[in-house]
């Protein structure tokens, strides 16, 4: 190739000067605009009336550091939760999404169950969910029961079930018609079309919708603690009523926005590879 | 002896009739080629055959096999059918050979070692063979289209479809895909093609038919119906096409 011998032209050369001298000029300007930015926000935050006993309240270190460990606990317990949520959303929506595309007079009560499944429980307050699941049914006193903490897992996945079940119902349908006309004239059966052809398009398109409803149910985990188990929350809210200070809600924040990075890192980057294999074609 | 024959064929779409009153036989080991201005039926025909659609009135046989029967599982009538489309239709998902070893592996249960074999072997025939592990997206359209008419033979099929596969190529990448269906005839493969390259047809095909409306208008050997045209319509289609300079 001719890459290594080409000499730019002066109009060239002149274009790049040009354009190095604005990439100082934009970093320069980005900069103290952060810098001034930053220093109101420090003084109005600092120099309001009350600035001093909020932070006696709300960020005081030594109470911290006291309720870290218990918050830490708390969270942990967020944590598995929120796995086996994810998964068993993951797993429920993908199910209902693909029942609701089976055809033939076969399969109507089991299109109208899912239908219905994916109304109710999008309309359903998660709360509702919760409460239902956590107090209602063992009031029941049914033998074997399960704990409180599966109940409300289990209110989890029926609720985010039926938002996951629409995203993968979305992706389904984005398949193009043509993609299914060259699955079946190769002799695939309408099965083997969705298992091999239709879904892994799907999934792979709706990955970046699906995440981000993941981080969502990360941060609706908690709500199980409603029911009794004490997550990083409910343990913050203990700390709290111990010792009349408030910090151990900020401790918990932190900790869920730091859970949160990684996943929404991951997201965005699922995104941006989509975004690229589209453009890409 | 005739492998696909339709009789009195109808199809509507919307209350339109697409295909009406149509009669096609093709005998095997024969290339018919399909000629006709755009929704004239060409390729709703070939998708009836393949059972892609469901047709409104008349019958297809197969084989002698009464394929437009609705007991028929159209998944089997499909396996002895190889149909390429005008867009490809690759799924971009899957590499090269995992798009043409997809139906030996699921629909013929080959193991995935003879299955790979077999496409490796046929794409090596068509100079492919370094293309194997690349992603469709990756391939010029001609290319693509040698793996979807690659993807189609790995089936070994009796009958093939061509739904004028080079429309949507650049001029200068037909001649690669041209080249493979002069090779499959020369093969014996029977096939049913739609295309507007006039000139190829002349060459390729055994019998060339002139649709308009949804009915064969004309058909014959290429040089009766391309050259001597019988029929006004013929005629009128023809010279728009040279007009178009596309003879």
């Amino acid at each position: 190739m001719t890459l290594l011998d080409h000499v730019p032209s002066e109009a060239q050369l002149r274009r790049s000067a040009y354009r190095r001298r604005q990439t100082v000029y934009s970093v320069f300007v980005a900069a103290s605009s952060t810098a001034a930015l930053g220093t109101l926000l420090v003084i109005a935050v600092t120099g309001a009336p009350g600035w001093d006993r909020v932070r006696q309240s709300f960020l005081d270190p030594e109470i911290a550091r006291d309720a870290l460990p218990a918050v830490l606990t708390g969270l942990w317990l967020n944590v598995r939760l929120l796995v086996c949520c994810a998964v068993g959303a993951l797993l429920l929506g993908l199910v209902i999404a693909v029942l609701r595309t089976l055809r033939g007079p076969v399969f109507f009560p089991v299109r109208a169950l899912a239908a219905g499944y994916t109304y109710t429980f999008r309309g359903l307050p998660l709360i509702i969910v919760l409460y239902l699941l956590t107090l209602g049914v063992p009031g029941l006193r049914l033998q074997g029961m399960p704990p409180v903490l599966v109940l409300g897992g289990i209110a989890l996945v029926l609720t985010y079930g039926g938002y996951l079940a629409e995203v993968f119902r979305a992706g389904i349908e984005s398949v193009h018609p043509s993609q299914l006309a060259a699955a079946r004239s190769l002799g695939l059966t309408y099965r083997q079309t969705m298992r091999h052809v239709v879904l892994p398009q799907a999934v792979r398109r709706v990955a970046p919708p699906l995440l981000n409803d993941v981080v969502a149910l990360q941060k609706d985990v908690g709500l199980v603690s409603l029911a009794g188990p004490i997550d990083a929350v409910r343990a913050a809210q203990i700390a709290t009523a111990q010792s009349f200070n408030y910090t151990p809600y900020i401790v918990a924040g932190v900790l869920f926005v730091l859970l949160a990075i990684p996943l929404i890192a991951v997201t965005d980057w699922v995104t941006l590879r989509a975004a690229r294999r589209q453009s890409g074609g | 002896m005739a492998l696909l024959r339709c009789r009195g064929l109808r199809k509507e779409f919307g209350g339109h009739a697409v295909l009406d009153q149509l009669d096609l036989t093709v005998t095997e080991h024969r290339v018919v080629a399909l000629i006709g201005a755009s929704g004239s039926g060409k390729s709703t025909l070939l998708r009836c055959v393949n059972l892609l659609e469901e047709i409104d009135d008349g019958t297809i046989e197969l084989d002698g096999e009464d394929i437009s029967d609705p007991r028929v599982d159209p998944d089997r009538v499909r396996r002895r059918i190889g149909m390429v489309f005008q867009a490809y239709n690759l799924f971009p998902h899957l590499s090269v050979l995992d798009n043409i070893t997809l139906a030996p592996r699921r629909v013929h249960r080959r193991g995935r070692a003879e299955a790979e074999a077999q496409a490796r072997d046929l794409l090596d025939r068509v100079g492919l063979g370094a293309k194997a592990d690349a992603y469709p997206d990756r391939l010029s359209g001609g290319q693509q289209q040698r793996v979807a008419i690659v993807r189609a033979l790995a089936n070994s099929p009796r009958l093939m479809l061509l739904d004028e596969v080079t429309s949507a190529l650049d001029p200068e990448l037909v001649g690669e895909v041209l080249a493979m269906i002069r090779d499959l005839k020369a093969d014996g493969m029977t096939m049913v093609l739609a295309t507007h390259e006039m000139g190829f047809a002349r060459e390729v095909a055994d019998e060339v038919c002139f649709l308009d409306a949804g009915r064969v208008v004309e058909s014959g050997p290429p040089e009766q119906v391309l050259g001597e045209p019988t029929q006004p319509r013929t005629r009128q289609f023809l010279h728009r096409i040279i007009e178009a300079g596309r003879l």
